[in-house]
């Protein structure tokens, strides 16, 4: 039987901020700013990992780096595709966990004026691969799964 | 009983026959796998059918759903960042150049 599998999904997220639209594209748009908020900031529990460290943010450049969560080791890679000042970001990105590729995205972020700010809209659309639901599933899955029998482990104590 | 369950729904009584344990022991255990969101029960009859969850152990599902609430986190704090930085003149920081190709 066959390990590869390839699952589809799109997702969109709608937030209005009460800020202009320049504040907010500002916030994508440089690392300072990126990592007081963005992937690299605040994540709980995470570490950053050891590998390539990049942010050039421009039409064509590259976005990079890992983490490791829950000892597991991802990495994000992303390319920008389009940046509009103000009004729009595309950009596509891999995410490896331990050297497995598990996704291949494409993110469209969409800043528009509204009355009360400006009203960001998030889609993804992305093809889940076979790294994370084939044979090295139950490695990748540890650290979902270890959190769930957390809860359990608490539950029965 | 998770390795039994993984093969195939089974009734309250079969999961308990390989374990020396009670029905009312064995039926305890459901109950708090029911709980974790591990196992799904339902009661055909006179007997109580276990089965695994599939939305839990799918990870690829698991994946998306944990991505998409990663996502909304992020955009949690971008807020909280924005008001942290309202008051400072011309936004959070300067914007990168970017340069059209």
């Amino acid at each position: 039987m066959s390990d590869r599998s390839v699952i589809h999904d799109t997702f969109a997220i709608e937030r209005t901020y009460p800020a202009s639209p320049s504040r907010v594209f500002a916030a994508f748009a440089s690392k300072e700013a990126k990592d007081t908020w963005g992937d690299t900031g605040g994540l709980d529990e995470a570490e950053p990992a050891t590998g390539p460290v990049e942010f050039d943010f421009r039409i064509g450049g590259r976005e990079r780096f890992g983490n490791v969560y829950q000892g597991v080791n991802y990495t994000y890679d992303a390319l920008y595709y389009d940046i509009v000042p103000d009004e729009r970001l595309v950009y596509s990105y891999e995410m490896y966990a331990d050297g497995s590729r598990i996704s291949v995205s494409v993110a469209t972020i969409e800043f528009a004026e509204a009355d009360d700010g400006t009203t960001l809209t998030w889609t993804e659309q992305g093809a889940y691969l076979d790294g994370i639901d084939g044979k090295d599933a139950p490695r990748l899955r540890h650290g979902g799964t270890s959190e769930m029998l957390d809860g359990l482990a608490k539950y029965l104590a | 009983m998770l390795e039994r369950l993984s093969q195939g729904p089974a009734s309250v009584s079969e999961l308990g026959k390989p374990l020396d344990m009670s029905l009312a022991a064995v039926l305890q255990h459901v109950q708090i796998l029911e709980a974790s969101g591990l196992v799904d029960s339902r009661k055909l009859g006179r007997t109580r059918t276990c089965s695994l969850r599939a939305e839990t152990l799918r990870s690829a599902e698991r994946w998306i759903s944990e991505r998409r609430t990663f996502v909304e986190r992020r955009l949690d704090r971008l807020g909280e960042y924005l008001a942290d930085t309202a008051d400072q003149p011309g936004g959070a920081s300067p914007a990168a150049p970017h340069d059209p190709i």
